[in-house]
């Protein structure tokens, strides 16, 4: 997966993340002793190059929004390393991390919950500025019009309090408040989920203005396969804290090698119903991350019969073209493309492009 | 018409404010024939769910009103009805399907227990009959390990299974009508599209409607025959799914059809966007209320524009700027 850096063709990538862990003690028992761990996310790496848009789409429970927490280290990672404009971050102190935030900030969700309903969206807006001490009064209230203009919210809005404003609009003030401090780095967390179809295609159309413009990053984290195709140059797919499959968003479209893939496609509802497809059902749900099964999770999730070959096979995802990686899973690939990526081969293949 | 199952007429929900009366449901008519699986869309706050709940006489109280029209249910005015009787056809015949299971359902019962409190409300039959008719009814919507789960607590299942629950709980007296209101808004794509078939096998098999309501148009285009587009208490677009897919006649129906991000779109290509959003429902216009949203100065602003039938069961309400627009 090292490999995955040299992928950023657009020079050194802005962001580099390697076999990254997060777990989670489970605590159980009388003594509140730890019992075993949540594996989060498992082994992750991911590369953001800069002005490029990195889609991680997955079911609820996969750890794709803790995997957007860990990289921009709102939790403490359990291993692997995170570069930042080449500097690893990954043990860094909070102290030494609050002058680098300036580069990367966050957007939530749920606007309604994230942002402060006792402060005004003028103040919301300023707060990252003042916690990075830049500029006075006057700079900062003249650089939250300018925010307030440029996410297509009124003048006005500035002396308005949150409960005042929509859902589209909560957000938009979310995203102008991640905007405050100039970041090279936007963690998008499900954004445009909560909202209703016209309202977010008018988001995601500012979040590609923002980019054209400000020549910003994203990773951004959904659910929804088609948006995060829509608005992504690649998307790797996530399943039970692991990267199954990742590729430029047209060839994942165009040609899906993983099972899992391929069932999240076929499960989007098609807007066009002259598109009689069948549908690929998928049964079962995600398992819990807690005792995650050894091997294949998806194997086991599909009841594959060559389920038991995966266990304590490496699964880090491999590359089957150029660009296009996926796990080398033999519950989850047809055979020639299994055949392509199946461990063995895979050595010879990493060794040719190193 | 005669064969309609539901028949919903200038139907009129208002809720009581401190700032006065507010209507939620402005003049809503549409049918729903038996057999058949009509989807009601709309973004937040356009009235489909206050429809929804007006049919089966769930409106919070003492807030929600219905003022005007009529809802019969084959032929039985449903608004004259005494309430002894809305409550053998609530869940007797229709079943209703409510968007988040964890609040709908019980947390202290198990949910085996909820599923006879059921059964036995709309049945004579003894307590072990109904557990046995339980049981079958969790097996039948693809609970695993159905008896076991009987036993279970609400919140040891998961989110696709509680919805499952659900299910059971509004086709275990195999009403004539189901209700479903957005039952997979907060569930996985791939785990939505578990719930939706077996919504579609359940409605094949039993013969039952589906009024299924959702903001999604994907999901309308995959399962429904019918749908009813709402905007701001108001319907103003309804007839056939293929109809209306692919001749939109209202600029509202328009835009949200080509607001959806698509998989063939081009990658980070503009989004076509409704300007504006829904005003606030204080502030409706008696007028074209997408005019409104659109900052037309129309002369409809003060008239509201007819209901007109453009193509074989294909209607719409709009002015000459939505029409046309």
């Amino acid at each position: 997966m090292k490999d995955q850096i040299s992928e950023a063709k657009k020079g050194k990538p802005l962001l580099e993340v390697e076999a990254l862990k997060q777990y989670f003690p489970v605590k159980g028992g009388v003594f509140g002793r730890k019992v075993g761990d949540v594996k989060a996310v498992d082994g992750v790496s991911l590369t953001i190059g800069k002005g490029e848009t990195v889609g991680l789409v997955g079911e609820s429970g996969c750890g794709k929004s803790t995997f957007g927490k860990s990289i921009i280290r709102l939790e403490n990672p359990t291993g692997g390393t995170i570069r930042f404009k080449g500097k690893d971050i990954t043990s860094m102190s909070q102290a030494w991390l609050r002058p680098l935030r300036q580069d990367f900030q966050m957007v939530f969700q749920d606007p309604a919950e994230s942002l402060d309903a006792r402060m005004s969206v003028g103040e919301l807006i300023a707060e990252p500025l003042v916690i990075q001490s830049m500029g006075n009064r006057k700079a900062r209230r003249e650089r939250v019009l300018e925010l307030l203009d440029r996410v297509g919210l009124p003048k006005s809005a500035m002396q308005k309090f949150p409960f005042e404003f929509s859902g589209g609009q909560r957000q938009r003030i979310g995203i102008a408040r991640a905007l405050a401090v100039n970041p090279e780095l936007l963690v998008l967390d499900e954004p445009v989920s909560a909202l209703d179809v016209s309202v977010q295609a008018q988001v995601i159309n500012l979040l590609l203005e923002l980019q054209r413009d400000l020549g910003l990053s994203y990773l951004f984290i959904a659910h929804d396969l088609a948006v995060v195709k829509h608005i992504s140059d690649r998307v790797s797919v996530m399943y039970l804290g692991k990267i199954v499959e990742s590729a430029t968003s047209e060839e994942l479209y165009r040609n899906p090698l993983h099972a899992y893939t391929k069932a999240l496609f076929s499960a989007i509802p098609d807007p066009d119903p002259a598109n009689k497809k069948t549908r690929k059902m998928l049964e079962g749900e995600v398992p819990s991350p807690i005792n995650p099964p050894e091997g294949s999770a998806f194997g086991k999730r599909i009841n594959h019969p060559r389920y038991e070959e995966t266990i304590g096979v490496d699964l880090t995802p491999v590359e089957y073209s150029p660009g296009h990686w996926v796990a080398p899973d033999v519950c989850c690939l047809e055979d020639e493309v299994f055949a392509k990526v199946k461990p063995e081969s895979s050595n010879d293949a990493s060794s040719e492009r190193v | 018409m005669s064969d309609a199952l539901l028949e919903v007429r200038d139907l009129v929900t208002s809720f009581q404010t401190d700032n006065g009366w507010v209507r939620a449901v402005d003049k809503v008519s549409f049918s729903v024939a038996a057999g058949q699986s009509v989807g009601l869309v709309g973004e937040s706050g356009c009235g489909k769910t206050v429809t929804a709940m007006s049919i089966v006489d769930l409106l919070p109280k003492p807030s929600g009103h219905i003022l005007e029209g009529s809802i019969s249910l084959n032929g039985e005015d449903l608004r004259q009805v005494p309430p002894k009787r809305m409550r053998q056809v609530r869940g007797g015949e229709i079943g209703v399907i409510f968007q988040e299971p964890m609040s709908a359902l019980n947390p202290v019962h198990r949910i085996g227990k909820q599923l006879v409190e059921v059964i036995r409300l709309h049945k004579k039959i003894s307590g072990r009959k109904a557990l046995k008719e339980a049981i079958e009814w969790l097996d039948k919507v693809g609970i695993p390990d159905p008896a076991a789960r009987a036993m279970a607590y609400p919140h040891q299942l998961s989110g696709g299974m509680r919805q499952r629950v659900m299910i059971a709980m509004a086709l275990c007296c195999e009403p004539r009508l189901v209700i479903a209101d957005e039952p997979t808004t907060a569930l996985d794509v791939t785990v939505q599209a578990q719930i939706l078939d077996l919504l579609e096998d359940m409605r094949k098999e039993l013969g039952m409607s589906v009024l299924l309501i959702t903001h999604d148009l994907g999901v309308i285009a995959e399962q429904c025959e019918e749908v009813v587009v709402m905007y701001a208490g108001r319907v103003v677009e309804r007839g056939p799914v293929p109809e209306v897919f692919a001749n939109p006649a209202h600029a509202y129906t328009k835009g949200l059809l080509a607001s959806i991000p698509r998989l063939e779109n081009e990658r980070k290509s503009i989004l076509t966007t409704i300007p504006g959003q829904v005003a606030a429902i204080q502030d409706f216009v008696p007028g074209c209320r997408f005019c409104q949203r659109m900052g037309r100065r129309s002369t409809m602003i003060n008239n509201r524009p007819t209901f007109a039938e453009i193509a074989d069961g294909h209607w719409v309400e709009a002015c000459r700027e939505c029409y046309e627009g």
